[in-house]
């Protein structure tokens, strides 16, 4: 009993709509945590867009494929969060099931383990969750795989440049508290955000690391209030990020700018926090007022029955859009041909133009994002269009 | 040490076994390939593990701590050392955690034994985490031209090695004073035994072991994190699976292993997320129904059948 998203319901009903072009079927390959570490994350920026992307292709009478229409079906696996799981799960896609698309994994880790695997089966592999600041040496060595989430490094420079223009307009000081996660993508941060700070002219008042999974934040809240910063900054995880909020909340820290990293974007921060989120800063951002991301977002509630978050949601569907409008270009499966098209063309999505430079990597992504009247829009970028002005945080309510 | 014909027929048999094994990667490349990856992983971890936990008794749930020391032990490595000497340094590295922790708890009893080993993952993956954050360390990348192919063979090599290592345990001086010590320690003791040394010594077996399957098992990950080295999952699975098999024979751990990577295997593939199911009915069927493992199983038939013959 494999799960297929597919509804045989709408299948007949579109096959009706359009009896002129023969009915094919597609296996469409997805794998990705829904147990362990990962499976909350990817609950909301990666499961839901299999989904929309699939309903959105059948819905247009399927893919196209040199004249012929293909209707898409998927099988989902769980990697459980683990690696070998995950490669194992590409290698049966692809030998048992007969997958001829296999969607990119969740994060970073599970992508780069994956990514000898595409490369052997010459699956082209258009990531949408890794950070990477290695996309040269990534490139070389499997030409397969393409970036599109960015980095450590252009992140950290987008919050240093959001923190100068609030600055330079004397809304902030000098002063910064800036506190991170001690796992992975916090240490890298926070390692590029210092002397990036530094360098801009901040003075570091207060700085300390958190374990992963530590409860109780107040103490790192305390110590950061009493250290009487102009702004705040966060290199944390999901379930910190809510907790120093919290914090923030409790210990009324007045700061000119709050930040804080992954999950700011996700819609039930807003939930949670309501008005008192207004003017948080977080890592991310879309082109909130743009249509491309209205129209998503619509569709997004309406097929998944929840709203897309405002950093990785877009992207990951973005990196299924690239494939499919390769897979039409070039109207067969000639995965080479197809890796050849995402390199030289340039790629109309959710997210706005994707195109890759030549390690692979998408260099325009956001990195900023701020919660302007309950959505949170885009206010730094390495050249996106629609960045609003990033406004200064004004207490707590 | 003499070898009598026996013994020589089943190190011959071995051995064939053991080429026909490394014939997989010419047959297939792709998905069984991955699975034999999977099942040259645990025979090694199960084995070693078995190796010390049969005759002590002593449930170590430290796999994970080993692996995940062998698996950064290739990411820090691999920038300045060729990776064919990082394998012997893991195993190294390995042998000299299982030492300690081995000084540290092995006298006590054991289910102060059992705890000390499940908080050694995480106390060894605090400890990289805090050099991490202390030097602002970026992400780990291993980068090598190493294939499946070469993974699997060496976890087959290595593998070999693990049998070949419990084989002749089983026929020293140690491996007898390590049957009474399982039997009754008191006793042990009183015969004149160290065992406190001899179980040190041993434990020192399946830390090495562990170790280097983290470092073969490294460049298959490429991007190291702690979360994905140290994952407690595995030190359950490798106990659940060498149980199953049953750890009183040299090959009983084995016997746990292929049947359990397959069914688990076909449950990932059908019913992605009952997997953690699978784990509880297995200890289930160990403790019920199974308390000596497929082993016990195998020999109670065959005593049988020798009693019908009678």
């Amino acid at each position: 009993m494999k799960r297929r998203t597919f509804t045989w319901l709408a299948a007949a009903s579109i096959a009706a709509a359009v009896p002129a072009t023969a009915q094919e079927t597609l296996i469409v390959g997805a794998v990705a945590p829904k147990t362990g570490p990962l499976a909350g994350g990817a609950a909301v920026s990666y499961w839901p867009n299999v989904q929309l992307w699939v309903h959105d292709v059948n819905a247009r009478g399927g893919l196209d494929v040199g004249g012929t229409r293909y209707m898409l079906e998927v099988v989902e696996y769980d990697d459980q969060t683990n690696a070998g799981q995950t490669i194992q799960a590409v290698q049966r896609l692809v030998n048992q099931d007969g997958a001829q698309i296999v969607l990119p994994p969740y994060s970073t880790g599970l992508n780069l383990a994956a990514a000898p695997i595409y490369n052997r089966l010459g699956l082209p592999m258009v990531t949408s969750t890794a950070t990477t600041d290695k996309a040269d040496e990534l490139s070389q060595q499997f030409p397969n795989v393409f970036i599109t989430l960015g980095g450590a490094v252009p992140i950290v420079d987008g919050v240093v440049e959001a923190f100068t223009a609030l600055r330079d307009e004397g809304t902030i000081g000098n002063r910064l508290a800036m506190v991170n996660v001690a796992d992975a993508f916090g240490i890298e941060l926070m390692g590029a955000a210092k002397p990036a700070f530094e360098a801009a002219g901040f003075e570091l008042v207060y700085e300390t690391s958190y374990p992963l999974g530590s409860q109780d934040l107040s103490p790192v809240m305390k110590a950061a209030a009493a250290a009487e910063p102009d702004a705040f900054i966060a290199w944390s995880y999901p379930p910190d990020t809510f907790a120093l909020t919290e914090q923030a909340i409790v210990e009324d820290l007045q700061v000119g700018a709050f930040f804080t990293a992954v999950a700011t974007a996700f819609p039930a921060y807003y939930e949670r926090f309501g008005e008192q989120a207004e003017g948080v800063l977080g890592i991310g951002g879309v082109n909130a007022d743009g249509e491309a991301f209205q129209d998503y977002a619509a569709r997004h509630l309406e097929v998944t029955g929840a709203a897309p978050d405002y950093w990785a949601s877009a992207m990951v569907y973005s990196s299924f859009q690239v494939l499919e409008q390769s897979i039409e270009a070039v109207g067969s499966f000639d995965n080479e041909a197809i890796i050849q098209h995402i390199k030289d063309n340039s790629f109309e999505t959710v997210i706005g133009t994707l195109e890759f430079d030549e390690n692979n990597n998408n260099t325009s992504f956001w990195t900023v994002g701020q919660w302007q009247d309950g959505v949170f829009k885009g206010v730094a970028s390495t050249g996106r269009e629609g960045a609003v002005e990033v406004q200064p945080k004004d207490g707590w309510n | 040490m003499r070898l009598t014909n026996r013994d020589w027929n089943a190190l011959g048999l071995s051995a064939l076994l053991i080429a026909v094994v490394c014939c997989l990667p010419f047959l297939t490349q792709g998905y069984w390939l991955s699975i034999g990856v999977t099942i040259a992983m645990y025979a090694v971890l199960a084995t070693s593990w078995a190796l010390f936990s049969g005759p002590t008794h002593y449930i170590s749930l430290a796999t994970a701590a080993f692996f995940g020391v062998g698996t950064y032990t290739v990411g820090y490595g691999i920038e300045v050392l060729p990776y064919w000497t990082l394998l012997p340094i893991a195993g190294v590295l390995g042998a000299v955690l299982a030492a300690l922790a081995g000084l540290a708890t092995l006298r006590l009893s054991g289910v102060y034994f059992v705890i000390f080993t499940l908080g050694l993952a995480e106390f060894i993956r605090q400890i990289i985490t805090w050099v991490q954050n202390l030097t602002g360390q970026r992400g780990i990348y291993v980068l090598t031209s190493i294939t499946e192919s070469h993974i699997y063979w060496q976890l087959v090599g290595l593998a070999a090695l693990v049998f070949l290592t419990g084989w002749l345990i089983g026929r020293s001086r140690l491996g007898f004073a390590l049957r009474i010590i399982g039997d009754d320690e008191e006793v042990a003791r009183h015969s004149g035994i160290h065992t406190a040394r001899a179980k040190v010594l041993l434990f020192m077996v399946p830390g090495a072991a562990a170790a280097i399957a983290g470092a073969i098992l490294a460049p298959r990950y490429v991007y190291i994190e702690p979360m994905l080295a140290f994952t407690p999952m595995l030190s359950f699975q490798v106990v659940i699976m060498a149980l199953l098999g049953g750890t009183g024979r040299l090959w009983g751990p084995l016997v746990g292993v292929i049947p359990f990577t397959i069914i688990w295997e076909a449950i990932s593939a059908s019913f992605p997320n009952q997997t953690t199911l699978l784990l509880g009915v297995s200890f289930l069927v160990i403790v019920y129904l199974l308390p000596r493992g497929f082993v016990g199983l195998i020999e109670d038939t065959r005593h049988r059948g020798r009693e019908a013959q009678a």
